[in-house]
This record gives structure tokens, C-alpha cells and sequence, in this order.
């Protein structure tokens, strides 16, 4: 069951409604493995990509989802729109609206931003990354990578290395995994963890080798360094040596351990390329999850609401 | 929702057996054997059909006829005036219908609208040679020009009633009744 208009955030939802999500992107893999990738579902649709940071990889993957499952589908980025000339979110989703968009896939620099704007708008509003917030399809994407190799994500250990402050990956993970039951470790500097996480369930390590231990899935962030201009660690030398995955450490977790990766990567910054691109990285298939996890959720936000067997 | 009052029992265990029976033996004489042939099970119901069917033929002709799984959800024509998403299961057909003759499966033949859907469906995962329709029941009132190859039983009914087809693999019973709505 999915009763909501807009996904904004992991923490609001149940596990049921997590899984639902999940459960619905199945079938939409099986689609995007075809040899034609393409269903007729949302002709008649329209998706509007609006991009307020940059994105290669989410933009394309809304863009992708969306015509896969037929729906029109236009992206407007910010440094190409009115935005330039000052227009506010208010006045853009307004318009928006009149062009006559179903759902807007929002990413914005700002925290709450998509909450707003499902406020403001009938279209549906998929949050595509809010300031330090949350970027639910990332963990949405990670979920079911994890879950059609494990089958099940209770009871994993789930490890987050990084900059856990900055990161709105970091939330929506902690939040997917915990309800569905993982035990969910995060690790980083003490000047990149944020306070109150242990009200998420989440537990807080500082050194990478104690919360690698017996590890199921290490999930390495990107280190943003657009947003280390404020002197939060030393340099980018001494973060690598203290938290960069390499061969050694990822021998300390589980011999069937799957490694992660929102990307884009900093190769040899947090993760080394041997195993960037070893037997443990699943990084590309979480491209092609996104894929799938995207278009369940284009599906079931176009639906209206409720949901139930029709006779047909 | 209304509720519904069992009006008839119209098939039980054994009519389904032996239609299922005669439905093997016609799609054989039909297909003249089953080279290139494969069943597609329209889901839910339709799936145990096509499996039966293909056992079926199996003790017949001694051949293993492959078995795919449909959904038809994605394909639906009133997804947009339903008001809510139904819930979409996986596809799966594990094997090229290139060329193949296709013979999709469902429980109940109704308006045809499932079947325009389900053959929407076969085209994007490949060419086949040709689609055949087997049902297990037609109840008449088609709204599309499309009509079954093979036919377990025809039943004449009104709109106000509803077909129920129960098969042990869901329902854990086998049987077909008449349900109207009190």
C-alpha cells in the first residue's frame, strides 16, 4: 500500500510501505531488462525533472523512468530557466502546474523544500535531494540492491562511511534500513557527525576498522568537497588514510560483503579502484535499481492514492 | 462493495479436468503437434491453467511445452480513470516467443479487454508467429473484436453477475460459480 500524493522523506513511511515500493519496482526490472524498454502505463503523463543543484545521474534516471513507462518527461535546470531571473519556487511550481505536470521530481539545496512545494501543487512531488535532508530514491535504490542479493535486510549490518553531516544519503538510509530491520552503523570524523543520531537507532563509530567488523554492506559516501570549504577535517590526504575503504579493511567485514556507492566516486579518495571495481562493488547495479525504483514509484504516485485487486 | 451471493455452481472438479483435457487435445490437432509451441498463463488464474494445460499435452504428445507468466497490469487501458494503481506483479517468460506460437491462457473470457492488453503485452517481448486464446470460461458482453480458440465452457450471463473460477493451486478448491450481487 502506497496512500500517499508525494514521497518526500523515508522517515514517514512503515516498513509495509517501504516494501510495497520495493515489491513494485520487481516488475519494472524485468521490464528495463528487456530488449525493448518500453510500456505503454503513463502515456499521456508528464514528468517535470526541476533541478535546482546539479545531477547527472538522478536527472537521468527520473528522465529514463519516466520514458520507459511512456510518460512525457522535460527537465528544467535552474541556471537555464527564469530561476536565473529570480523567480521564486512558489512562482516555477505554479507554473509548472499550469503546463500541466503530473508529477515533479524537485532537487533543491534547501532542506523542506519539496515539502513545501506538495503544499503548493496537485502534481505529485518526488523529492530528489534536499539540502543535508534526505534523498529517498537513493535509499530506496540501495534497499533493493541489498534485498535481491540478500533477500531479506533484517538483521544485516549496515555500515555509512563519511561525511554523515552533510549527507541527506546518510538520513534515508538510516531510516530505510532501521525499519526494515538492519542494525545500521555510521562512521566519520567527529567533526562530520551530526548530534542526535542516536535517536535514529543509528550507532556512531569513529574508527572505520571497529565498524567494519562482521559488516553485510558498507555504503561509502562521495566526499563532497564543494562542502568542505570549512575546515572540518585537515585535508583530503588524511581523510583517505583514516577512512578510505582499501583491501585491508574490507577484509574485517564479511566474506560476501557488498560494497556501495552513491557516486559520482572520488577513486583513491574514499574507496580504492581494486575495489571500486571488485567482486564486492555493486555499484553499477544500483544505477540500473535506481532505474527500476524509480518508475514503481513514478507508477504508484500517478495512481491517486489508494490501491486495491480490481476485477478486470 | 456489494455482496456477493453464490447463484450457481456451473463446473466442478472433474468438468475442469475434462476440459482442461479437451482443450489439450484441440490446441495439439490444432498446432499439429507442438513444435514452437509455448503457453502463456495471464495472471492469476490463467498461470495454473497453462501449467495444467501444459502437463496435459505432456502426457499426450511426451513433449515439455515451455510456460510463461503475465502480468498485464502495465498495459491496462483505464489506468488513468481507475483513481488508484493496481498492484503490478513480475512477467516472466524465461524463453525467446520469436517465432513461436503463442498460446496465451486465462480463467474467464469477459470483454476482451484483458486480452488486448496481454497481446499489447507479447508484442514488446518479441515477434511470434502467431497468438491463439484459450479460456477456460466465456461469458459473453466482448467491447473488442476478439474471441477464444479454445473454450472450456460458454456460459450466458448477465452483466450483473460475476464468474468466479476457484483452482486448488490459489484457492484450494476447483470450481466455477455463479456469484450475484445481493
Amino acid at each position: 500500500m502506497y496512500k500517499y500524493k508525494d514521497l518526500l522523506e523515508l522517515k514517514e513511511l512503515t516498513a509495509d510501505e517501504v516494501n510495497f515500493l520495493l515489491d513494485t519496482a520487481v516488475p519494472m526490472k524485468e521490464v528495463i531488462s528487456r530488449p525493448i524498454k518500453k510500456v505503454p502505463t503513463l502515456r499521456g503523463r508528464t514528468v517535470v525533472n526541476l533541478f535546482y543543484e546539479n545531477s547527472t545521474r538522478t536527472r537521468s534516471s527520473f528522465e529514463l523512468a519516466a520514458k520507459y513507462l511512456s510518460a512525457d518527461c522535460i527537465n528544467i535546470s535552474t541556471s537555464a530557466s527564469s530561476v536565473a531571473k529570480g523567480e521564486s519556487l512558489y512562482d516555477t511550481a505554479r507554473t509548472i502546474q499550469s503546463l500541466g505536470a503530473d508529477v515533479i521530481v524537485l532537487r533543491h539545496p534547501m532542506s523542506g523544500a519539496p515539502n513545501l512545494l506538495a503544499k503548493m501543487v496537485k502534481a505529485a512531488v518526488i523529492n530528489a535531494g534536499d539540502g543535508a535532508h534526505e534523498h529517498p530514491t537513493q535509499a530506496l535504490l540501495d534497499l533493493f540492491t541489498v534485498r535481491e542479493h540478500r533477500g531479506e535486510i533484517a538483521g544485516l549490518n549496515v555500515v555509512i562511511v563519511g561525511d554523515i553531516l552533510h549527507s541527506r544519503v546518510a538520513r534515508s538510509n538510516i531510516w530505510g534500513f532501521t525499519k526494515l530491520g538492519a542494525k545500521v552503523r555510521v562512521c566519520g570524523p567527529p567533526t562530520l557527525m551530526p548530534p542526535g543520531l542516536a535517536q535514529t537507532g543509528a550507532q556512531v563509530f569513529y574508527r572505520l576498522e571497529e565498524a567494519l567488523v562482521g559488516a553485510d554492506v558498507i555504503i561509502m559516501l562521495r566526499i563532497q568537497k564543494e562542502r568542505q570549504q570549512q575546515g572540518l577535517f585537515p585535508g583530503l590526504r588524511e581523510y583517505s588514510r583514516l577512512y578510505g575503504l582499501n583491501r585491508e579493511r574490507l577484509a574485517l567485514a564479511r566474506p560476501d560483503v557488498l560494497v556501495m556507492h552513491p557516486g559520482p566516486l572520488n577513486r583513491g579518495l574514499e574507496i580504492t579502484h581494486d575495489i571500486a571495481d571488485g567482486p564486492a562493488a555493486v555499484i553499477e547495479e544500483q544505477v540500473t535499481n535506481g532505474v527500476a525504483v524509480r518508475m514503481a514509484l513514478l507508477y504508484l504516485l500517478t495512481g491517486g492514492g489508494a490501491h486495491s485487486e480490481a476485477d478486470y | 462493495m456489494p455482496v456477493l451471493r453464490e447463484k450457481t455452481r456451473i463446473i466442478d472438479k472433474d468438468g475442469i479436468r475434462r476440459a482442461l483435457t479437451r482443450i489439450a487435445h484441440e490446441i495439439i490437432e490444432r498446432n499439429k503437434g507442438t513444435d514452437n509451441l509455448v503457453l502463456i498463463g495471464i495472471r492469476r488464474r490463467g498461470v495454473p491453467l497453462a501449467r495444467r494445460l501444459a502437463e496435459k499435452i505432456k502426457e499426450i504428445e511426451g513433449s515439455q511445452v515451455p510456460v510463461g507468466v503475465l502480468d498485464i497490469t502495465l498495459y491496462r487501458d483505464d489506468l488513468s480513470t481507475l483513481g488508484y494503481q493496481p498492484v503490478v506483479r513480475q512477467t516472466d517468460v524465461n524463453f525467446s516467443i520469436e517465432g513461436k506460437k503463442v498460446v496465451l491462457v486465462d480463467d474467464v473470457l469477459y470483454t476482451g479487454r484483458t486480452i488486448r492488453a496481454a497481446m499489447d503485452a507479447i508484442m514488446d517481448l518479441g515477434r511470434p508467429r502467431n497468438i491463439q486464446l484459450a479460456a477456460l470460461i466465456d461469458r459473453g458482453h466482448r467491447e473488442l473484436p476478439i474471441r477464444a480458440d479454445y473454450v472450456g465452457k460458454n456460459v450466458p450471463t448477465a452483466r450483473l453477475e460475476l464468474v468466479e473460477v476457484h483452482l486448488v493451486e490459489i484457492d484450494s478448491v476447483d470450481e466455477v460459480l455463479i456469484m450475484e450481487k445481493t
